[in-house]
């Protein structure tokens, strides 16, 4: 009997021993806490008598059959997975590979599910510039509202809209007012929408035909009550139709071939085009162009602004366009917000000076981080 | 050599056809683009109509209904508010729809254009400077680094509103304009090679399918 103890303490000792040489190598894997349950931290520290040549990290996500997901030749090391989900449970591993290529052998960590926190710490750069950019923005509204002066820089693309419209009025023709492709979610629609308002008021005014074609439904309801509005403004509710703002199409290039064709044949002595634009821009403005309209453009797409500039008489380059409708309307509610946010733009310019300089005498800090490590 | 079916060569013949009469509108307005212009409009928008009814009303309302899901119910409600565009005295029911629409996305978009627009970009500025040096073979990066926090506050002075552009302002404001007009031009040339390619991408069609497709209904 104490033979068959002291054999089975051996064996599990000897067990233990085994186990615990090979353990010299370790993978971890643990939760980011307090973050939205999408991130992971894998650390890994690899210690083999043999040369160690090449590292694959597998995952494996809900039990399925493993992926490679990095291959690396660092012995210690840890990495971020972003990829992850508090949805699925991971699993990872480490295959290590000596010089020639041979398996030396594999280590698998614990299944693992990433927590969400209630409160992202991560995210708490997000919560503070939000808070200050509101904040601004509502202490200006409010300055406005209580009849306080806020002024806005000449913006000369906008001061050219009396002279289209006056220019329509003079020669008899229509206004054309594109609001771009995308719907009304969009604030580029949105923004154009408003200066909508605007251009609408002068035609009304003026007495000339407004011609509105859209390509979303609910641009057209939002265009239509806009434009109604404005004729309803300038007292003259009885110029209003409805056919002015009209929908055509939601597919993109069929709802530019219809404003190339109506240009052509109806020639718009003044083409605004504000909003989203795609790839249908360079076709609007040439068309445009070649009829002799004069054109003012605005748009925030960074890659549809070049041919808007080399084809339009005045273009509003990317948030120009937002700032066209406080400069327009003079609204103290768009003023006010248009002047939190330049405040806001000046406190980013000092943040990243002051962050630059940081940066420049302590880069142990990774002052840079707070901005680009979000949760 | 490509192997056609009688339906590709008619579809091809149509898709070629349809091509030219556009491609005439470089010429001038003509019958031809009027008629490929009205065909595209209407089909396109019944197109449209039908691919909203597949992948939107029907996965996301009759599916869940059948389901036993009725939380959607609250959508339709507001989507049927906006017909109520057609009738006078309920007609600004129809906008509480639309802001119902413009406020949630407004809420959900301003976080994330806070963080990838802004913070993102701050620190992608501010990232360079921990490893900046003017040793040998590290000015390029320096220089680099230095100029990307140059043309950003310039194109923040660019588009501040709150100052005329005059005197030291208006200097830092033109250096910004002068820096967005060189991003404006390679950009400009980046997407014109683009459409070239576009435009090739049609005229192979031209020459491939579509000249096969009536070499094949001729029988040639």
């Amino acid at each position: 009997m104490r033979k068959a103890v002291g054999v089975l303490l051996f064996l599990l000792l000897g067990t233990v021993l085994i186990y615990s040489s090979s353990d010299v190598s370790s993978l971890k894997v643990r939760d980011v806490p307090y973050d939205g349950g999408g991130k992971l931290v894998v650390s890994w520290n690899i210690t083999a008598e043999e040369e160690v040549g090449n590292i694959k990290i597998f995952q494996k996500i809900n039990g399925e059959d493993w992926k490679l997901y990095k291959s690396t030749n660092k012995l210690v090391d840890k990495m971020k997975d972003n990829s992850v989900n508090h949805k699925n449970s991971y699993k990872y591993k480490i295959e290590v590979y000596d010089k020639e290529g041979n398996l030396l052998f594999t280590k698998e960590s614990k299944t693992i599910t990433p927590g969400v926190a209630f409160y992202n710490v991560g995210k708490t750069a997000v919560l503070v510039s939000l808070l200050i950019i509101g904040g601004l923005i509502y202490y200006f509204i409010s300055a406005a509202r209580r009849g306080q002066k806020l002024k806005i820089r000449r913006i000369p693309a906008l001061d050219s809209l009396d002279e289209a419209v006056g220019r329509a009025t003079e020669m008899g023709k229509p206004v054309l007012f594109v609001p771009g492709i995308l719907d009304v979610k969009n604030p580029q629609t949105i923004a154009g929408v408003l200066v909508l308002s605007e251009v609408a008021y002068k035609t009304a005014n003026f007495g000339t035909d407004l011609n509105v074609p859209v390509s979303k439904p609910i641009v057209l309801s939002t265009a239509n009550d806009t434009v109604k509005e404005a004729y309803m403004r300038a007292g003259r509710p009885d110029q209003f139709n409805d056919d002015m703002v009209h929908y055509v199409t939601n597919d993109q290039f069929g709802y530019v071939s219809h404003i190339d064709g109506y240009m052509v044949r109806e020639k718009p002595a003044a083409v605004f085009m504000l909003g989203a634009f795609y790839a249908e821009s360079l076709i609007l403005a040439e068309t445009g162009h070649s009829i002799g309209a004069i054109q003012v453009a605005g748009t925030a797409m960074p890659s549809q602004i070049p041919f808007f500039i080399t084809t339009c008489d005045y273009v509003l380059i990317g948030e120009e366009l937002y700032a066209a409708s406080a400069y327009l309307s003079r609204k103290p509610d768009i003023l006010g917000a248009l002047k939190g946010q330049d405040y806001a733009k000046l406190l980013i310019m000092i943040a990243i000076i002051v962050g630059a300089i940081m940066t420049i005498i302590f880069p142990e800090f990774h002052f840079a981080e707070i901005f680009t490590d979000i949760g | 050599m490509i192997e056609l079916s009688l339906t590709q060569a008619i579809g091809y013949t149509i898709g070629g056809f349809l091509t030219l009469c556009i491609f005439s509108f470089l010429y001038k307005d003509n019958p031809l683009y009027k008629f490929a212009e009205h065909l595209f409009v209407g089909t396109s928008a019944a197109y449209w109509f039908v691919t909203f009814y597949h992948n939107i009303i029907r996965p996301n309302v009759i599916n869940q209904f059948k389901e036993g899901n009725y939380w959607p119910i609250i959508p339709v409600i507001l989507g049927i508010f906006m017909l109520f565009r057609l009738v006078p005295s309920l007609s600004v029911l129809s906008r509480m729809g639309i802001a119902f629409s413009v406020g949630v996305m407004a809420g959900y978009q301003i976080i994330r254009h806070l963080e990838t627009n802004i913070l993102r970009q701050m620190g992608a500025t501010m990232q360079g400077f921990d490893k900046i040096s003017f040793t040998a073979g590290n000015i390029g990066n320096a220089i680099n680094t230095i100029l990307i926090l140059l043309v950003v506050i310039a194109g923040l002075v660019y588009f501040f509103f709150s100052v005329e552009h005059e005197g030291a302002v208006g200097g830092v404001a033109k250096f910004g304009m002068w820096m967005l007009m060189i991003t404006f031009g390679a950009t400009f040339g980046y997407t014109v090679m683009a459409r070239i390619s576009l435009l090739i991408g049609r005229v192979l069609y031209l020459k491939e399918q579509w000249w096969l497709s009536i070499k094949y209904l001729l029988g040639i």
